[in-house]
């Protein structure tokens, strides 16, 4: 019963009482080139009942640490805070966070209901002015305290950026052991920041490629289950899986459409391999390309008029847009090298590739028109970018060489500062971010 | 189907280790004290005729490629012409035929390269007189490799199709 209870509370999760925003004075310009990370104070949760030790400076913690790792704040050391505040109600003395030189204050206060419930007041202070930017009550189990801390900083983050967030979000992956020669492969998940990882295969099939829908509650991937590898859906509720379709060959590389109701992925035919479109509610499918090259690894524009896909058809692979019906195929890649893996940002602005060059495997960006190229990271294997749901960072996985090699996943802005290795339990690779999730 | 063929395979395989046991492990032995006169060649002709033992050791499982490519050699011709004798005297025996990339390559192209692989090695069975139904094609692209090293020398004989036996049903 408790743990129905609780899964209840889960899939209701957070309920939003009361929030406030008010007009912006001070905001960061993430676009601006040199960026000063803005100075933030995170004082420890105030916790007058203290039913879970620690948890209150646990939630000040992550906050900090999410808002950090975006690389667009500063989080002032709690040591040189000079005011210690007792209660939300509580109004700062603006003056004492001044001296030290915080910009925006993070007032919090948590307390408990029914033992597993816990309630958190916040407001987010504009130093300067005086004022009250964010208000509001968030209510959680307790053991989705992280959860909760991914909410308020992603909060954070979009009154002080004018972007969404993206800490409260999640990744699919592979999850790799064994030797080299003969790797076991696993579906998973974890949080963006590497906690819960949770495996969903057993590691008896071969899976490869797992990509999020866009409500996040499914994942199309890459299975031999049945010998021949096809494209499959696995529900993360309910656990089930499906193949999508029956093909006569290998279907590979999939994708969901933005809207969710399609798949797009290539079939293998004859020595070709060319793109279908699988309408998910109907199961019809329709042919884009028709080609007996290798035409794969189709990413829908998130406006779904496009699809940027690679193709062999020049000799090496290079990157192509067409229209969603297939029309109109025009190359976009024109460097030197072969350009492979791209994937549309949720913006619009950006695609993000694999670049193969002079035995060099990078991860960079272009305009979608194919202009503007620019190399992220660079070293011997960098491959597969997936996007966080504000367009802002990308993972992808960096595999070391020789023997005891193995795939691990990387996050890194845009603007190639601030990559972070995602720590997760063994080699991990084809990396999927999420959208967000409440 | 396949879960047969696999079933089968195992059986074969299972055959071939009792009775090869012996000579191997005395060929283990042998590198390993160094002593004893060089039994291969009577170990190859204790492979039972028509086994799988009997193609990969006598005529040959495997073709490679040079990087990106799927355009078979003259080797490579060599051994499916050798693969294509065998078919023909055992006529009851299926293969499959696996493709491989090495780890040079992305994911997905590796996938859609290794399939373009193993059916160039079908093809040319094929213009050598056996019936596509007796070949199947599984591509693995670089998800299996055989040698684990960073360097032209692994990748060399990663980039592959192999043809295994399976026994017909």
């Amino acid at each position: 019963m408790r743990i129905k209870i609780r899964y209840i509370l889960t899939v209701i999760a957070i309920l939003l009482f009361q929030i406030r925003f008010s007009q912006a004075a001070l905001e960061i310009n993430v676009n601006d080139g040199n960026l000063k990370p803005l100075p933030i104070a995170i004082p420890s949760v105030i916790d007058k009942q203290v039913l879970e030790k620690d948890l209150g400076f646990d939630i000040s913690r992550l906050i900090a640490s999410d808002l950090a790792g975006s690389g667009l704040f500063y989080p002032i050391n709690p040591k040189a805070f000079l005011e210690n505040l007792s209660s939300i109600s509580q109004k700062p003395n603006f003056n004492s966070w001044r001296v030290i030189n915080a910009e925006t204050l993070l007032s919090a206060e948590l307390s408990y209901r029914d033992n597993d419930i816990v309630r958190i007041d916040y407001r987010l202070w504009d130093v300067v002015a005086e004022k009250a930017l964010v208000e509001q009550t968030l209510t959680t189990s307790r053991n989705k305290w992280r959860s909760l801390a991914h909410v308020i900083a992603d909060t954070v983050y979009t009154r002080l950026t004018g972007e969404k967030g993206y800490f409260d979000t999640k990744v699919a992956f592979i999850a790799e052991s064994g030797p080299k020669t003969n790797r076991i492969k696993r579906l998973a998940i974890m949080d963006q920041d590497g906690f819960n990882p949770r495996l969903l295969t057993t590691g008896n099939d071969l899976v490869l490629t797992p990509r999020f829908s866009p409500n996040s509650e499914d994942l199309v991937y890459l299975s031999y289950r049945n010998g021949q590898p096809q494209v499959y859906i696995y529900n993360l509720e309910s656990k089930q899986t499906y193949v999508v379709g029956s093909f006569p060959g290998m279907t590979f590389a999939p994708r969901f459409s933005p809207d969710g109701k399609k798949i797009i992925m290539s079939l293998q035919e004859g020595v070709g391999s060319n793109i279908f479109e699988m309408n998910l509610s109907n199961f019809e499918r329709r042919r884009l390309t028709n080609t007996p090259d290798i035409n794969t690894a189709p990413s829908y524009s998130p406006d779904a008029k496009n699809i940027v896909f690679e193709s062999d058809k020049s000799g090496t692979q290079q990157l192509y847009v067409m229209d969603a019906n297939g029309n109109n195929v025009r190359r976009i890649s024109y460097g030197t090298g072969s350009y492979s893996t791209p994937v549309w940002s949720p913006r619009g602005d950006y695609i993000a590739f694999t670049k193969i060059s002079k035995g060099r495997f990078m991860i960079g960006v272009m305009f979608a028109d194919g202009s503007g190229e620019r190399i992220i990271t660079d070293g011997f294997h960098n491959e597969g970018p997936t996007w966080s749901p504000n367009g802002r960072v990308l993972m992808f996985f960096r595999e070391s060489p020789g023997e005891s090699g193995g795939a691990m996943i990387y996050s890194v802005d845009i603007t190639g500062y601030n990559e972070k290795l995602i720590d997760t339990p063994g080699f991990a690779s084809d990396p999927s971010w999420s959208n967000l999730l409440n | 189907m396949i879960y047969k063929k696999v079933l089968n395979l195992s059986v074969t395989f299972l055959l071939i280790f009792i009775l090869t046991g012996c000579a191997s492990r005395q060929k283990i032995e042998q590198v390993l004290f160094g002593g004893g006169n060089d039994n291969e060649a009577d170990i190859v002709s204790n492979a039972i005729p028509g086994s799988s033992q009997d193609f990969t050791v006598n005529v040959g499982d495997r073709v490679f490629f040079v990087t990106n490519s799927t355009s078979l050699d003259d080797d490579a011709k060599v051994i499916l012409e050798r693969q294509a004798s065998w078919l023909e005297l055992y006529p009851e025996i299926d293969i499959i035929i696996e493709g491989h990339a090495d780890e040079r390559g992305t994911r997905e192209y590796n996938l859609a390269l290794s399939a373009k692989r193993a059916e160039a090695a079908v093809s040319y069975l094929e213009s050598l007189g056996i019936v596509s139904d007796r070949i199947e094609t599984i591509s693995y692209g670089k998800e299996r490799p055989v040698a684990a090293c960073s360097s032209e020398a692994c990748w060399s004989q990663n980039r592959r199709a192999v043809s295994v036996v399976i026994a017909d049903n």
